[in-house]
């Protein structure tokens, strides 16, 4: 890191960010149409009133205990930091929360919002399913209409997602526009609350989307960096020197550092899917490749051509197919506290792999990236030194596509 | 003065109610788009609101999607749009063109070049469906500079400050959406329109139009009633899209129902006189 942006850090109060116009630097803002102007002011003002509202906090850390299960364990990974002969590699286990990963913790946060502003019906976007099914499953616990909006391929690719989603009493909406992924999910929840803002409440999955989008997730999802940041005080006596988490918008990275972002000694690494490799162009990783744009309400990094128009994504993982990505980690890595790097469909694979063989643990392909990403900086590091990687989702979802990868009929 | 206020002052002369037909560059070719600007001012249009295509356009319906979809096959981005408008120019000095379209093209470009290059290409309002004017920044300046107008949309869901921000801010004509949703959808007001109208002509002293969802002649008369424009979309783009493959019959479905609206606006605007 240069000596001029360490300087600069110094002087961020992180807590500061996004301004009052919803701004990290000169990413994120509120770039939708004017319909959706209105009900984004009132869904900041229904923040701004239960954030840090006493009855609304208390509901929220209830039901991440009794109903997520919270706190996720802190796990040392010890077979598998032996076998990398590193940094001790530890796991926050969000794919032990109720739902199966760190998706909840926002849908609990913004469901809890939806009741209290009076809106009896809820709109998804969903990559991997997870998102979608965390959505589903805090509607019918509160009863209120579920749509999830899903890209057709992502349909194909997740199935079992899409059918515990209308176990739940979800409907579950094919997009077939586009690129028939996330992004075209993400445009189609957004003209439904265009059409419906009255009574609908739109939950986005990630943080992205317009003000006050990308701040409200990160809150809601930051539990898991506070968390960690208690277990490692417990278990090691201080933190962390490093922290690494997958990055398709970016909640569960997000979540991990933002507790830890003024401590200038631990390392922020961001890991975007590299899919084929991101020399191929066939990958989704904006911030390792990509370049400032608009998209989904925001500025920020983005996977885009000549002309401005979004090209497609490969990632082996639904959950980090996304051209875009967070504002704030655009801004963090502009300003260098974060580090963004990629790894390809193949390394993730192996990690996955490894670490269920090696821990037990079948890990989500999106989370493989975090894990394939963290063996290398084990070693690097070397012994002595410690790693949390979040552990985001289980891999229960995916053992189809695996399997199928390897030519296995199920 | 601009293109636009020229048109709209002669309109307000001949109390006449402004037709605005949009299309999308492009669509279903490069090849048919400017001929198709010429017919449609032939058939009766006042100004041509020329859309350009993205990838991922939120604020509109399937029919305008897949004529993005159609257009972005043939790779037509901001640039050739531009260079559209500039071979219309060729044959049409007066006609005002508006462009309507999203952010990120502009965003790649850069705002001045932008500004520059559309104003050396004949174009005469801008309309960014996804910038609201809090997101502006310099753009606003740069397009004044150019003497291009900002014209920007008022939803049935902006507040009263708001609406009124925007019309101290908005150049051209004020663009009202007339339903809560996105390009091509149905059920119109036409009352709750008109009261909206009529607000924002208390506010401000340019032209009303009011957009979405005016998909027949019928309906733009009624809405030619209440409004200083009526601007129709997929109503058009919807018979491009069924004539994709041939060229000239696109050209002839989309020019008979500009024209029939024209009738169908002047007739009862005659009838109520
Ligand atoms: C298990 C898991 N991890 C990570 C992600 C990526 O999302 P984000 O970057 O917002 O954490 C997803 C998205 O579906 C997911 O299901």
């Amino acid at each position: 890191m240069s000596k001029t942006s360490e300087a600069m850090q110094q002087s961020i109060d992180f807590a500061r960010f996004p301004d009052e116009t919803g701004h990290f630097g000169r990413y994120g803002g509120q770039f939708v149409p004017e319909t959706l102007m209105a009900p984004l002011r009132e869904l900041q003002d229904a923040y701004a009133r239960y954030r840090d509202d006493p009855d609304f906090r208390a509901e929220f850390e209830r039901d991440c205990k009794d109903f997520v299960g919270r706190p996720s364990p802190l796990y040392l990974a010890e077979r598998w930091s032996e076998k990398v002969g590193g940094a001790r590699i530890y796991l926050k286990r969000e794919d032990l929360n109720h739902t199966g990963a760190h998706k909840i913790n926002n849908t609990i946060g913004q469901a809890l919002l939806a009741k209290r502003m009076g809106k009896t019906r809820v709109i998804a976007e969903t990559g991997a399913g997870q998102h979608g099914v965390a959505s589903a499953t805090v509607a019918a616990r509160l009863g209120l209409d579920c749509v999830v909006y899903m890209g057709a391929d992502d349909i194909q690719r997740q199935s079992p997602n899409v059918y515990r989603m209308r176990l739940l009493g979800a409907e579950v909406v094919p997009v077939t526009s586009g690129s028939r992924t996330l992004k075209d999910a993400l445009n189609e929840a957004m003209r439904d609350w265009v059409a419906n803002v009255d009574d609908t409440f739109y939950i986005i999955g990630t943080v992205a989307g317009p003000h006050p989008y990308p701040m409200m997730v990160r809150d809601f999802q930051a539990i898991i960096g506070q968390e960690t940041r208690e277990q490692m005080l417990e278990r090691e006596g201080r933190l962390p020197d490093a922290l690494v988490a997958c990055v398709g918008g970016g909640s569960n990275a997000i979540g991990l550092f933002r507790p830890f972002l003024e401590d200038q000694e631990v390392a922020l690494h961001g890991v975007e899917a590299g899919g084929y490799g991101v020399a191929t162009g066939q990958h989704a990783a904006p911030l390792c490749a990509g370049r400032p744009g608009v998209l989904h309400g925001n500025r920020t990094y983005l996977m885009e051509n000549d002309n401005g128009q979004i090209i497609g994504t490969h990632s082996v993982s639904a959950g980090l197919d996304y051209p875009g990505v967070g504002p704030e980690h655009a801004w963090l890595k502009d300003i260098n506290r974060a580090v963004y790097t990629s790894v390809t469909d193949d390394e993730a694979l192996a990690a996955f792999h490894e670490v269920t063989r090696t821990e037990g643990i079948i890990p989500a392909l999106e989370t493989a990236h975090a894990l394939a990403y963290a063996e290398k900086l084990a070693r690097e590091l070397g012994p002595g030194k410690s790693i949390v990687v979040n552990l985001s989702g289980r891999g229960d979802k995916d053992i189809q596509t695996v399997a199928e990868r390897e030519g296995i009929e199920l | 003065m601009s293109r636009l206020a020229t048109r709209f002052q002669a309109l307000r002369e001949q109390q006449r109610t402004a037709l605005i037909p949009y299309i999308t560059a492009g669509d279903p070719h490069p090849d048919l788009t400017v001929r198709l600007m010429h017919g449609m001012v032939a058939a009766g249009a006042d100004v041509v609101e020329v859309g350009v295509p993205f990838s991922d356009p939120i604020g509109d319906g399937p029919v305008i999607q897949q004529a993005c979809e159609r257009a972005l096959c043939h790779n037509v981005g901001l640039r050739d749009v531009l260079a559209m408008v500039r071979r219309f120019r060729e044959d049409d000095t007066e006609t005002p063109v508006v462009l309507m379209g999203y952010m990120n093209p502009i965003e790649v470009m850069g705002y001045a070049e932008f500004a520059k290059a559309a104003l050396e290409s004949g174009v005469d309002g801008v309309l960014t469906v996804d910038m609201p004017l809090e997101e502006m920044g310099d753009l606003d300046g740069l397009l004044a500079d150019s003497g291009l107008d900002p014209v920007f949309l008022v939803a049935p869901t902006s507040t009263e400050e708001r609406m009124q921000t925007i019309c101290e801010r908005a150049g051209g004509f004020v663009y009202y959406v007339s339903l809560k949703g996105v390009t091509g959808a149905a059920s119109l007001d036409v009352d709750a329109v008109g009261q909206r109208v009529d607000r924002l002509r208390s506010m401000t002293g340019l032209p009303v139009g009011v957009g979405f969802g005016i998909s027949d002649a019928p309906t733009a008369a009624r809405m030619a009633a209440v409004a200083d424009a009526v601007v129709v979309g997929s109503a058009l783009v919807r018979r491009i899209e069924a004539n994709q493959d041939d060229l000239d019959k696109a050209h002839e479905a989309v020019t008979e129902l500009v024209a029939d609206m024209r009738h169908a606006m002047d007739a009862a605007a005659a009838a109520s006189t």
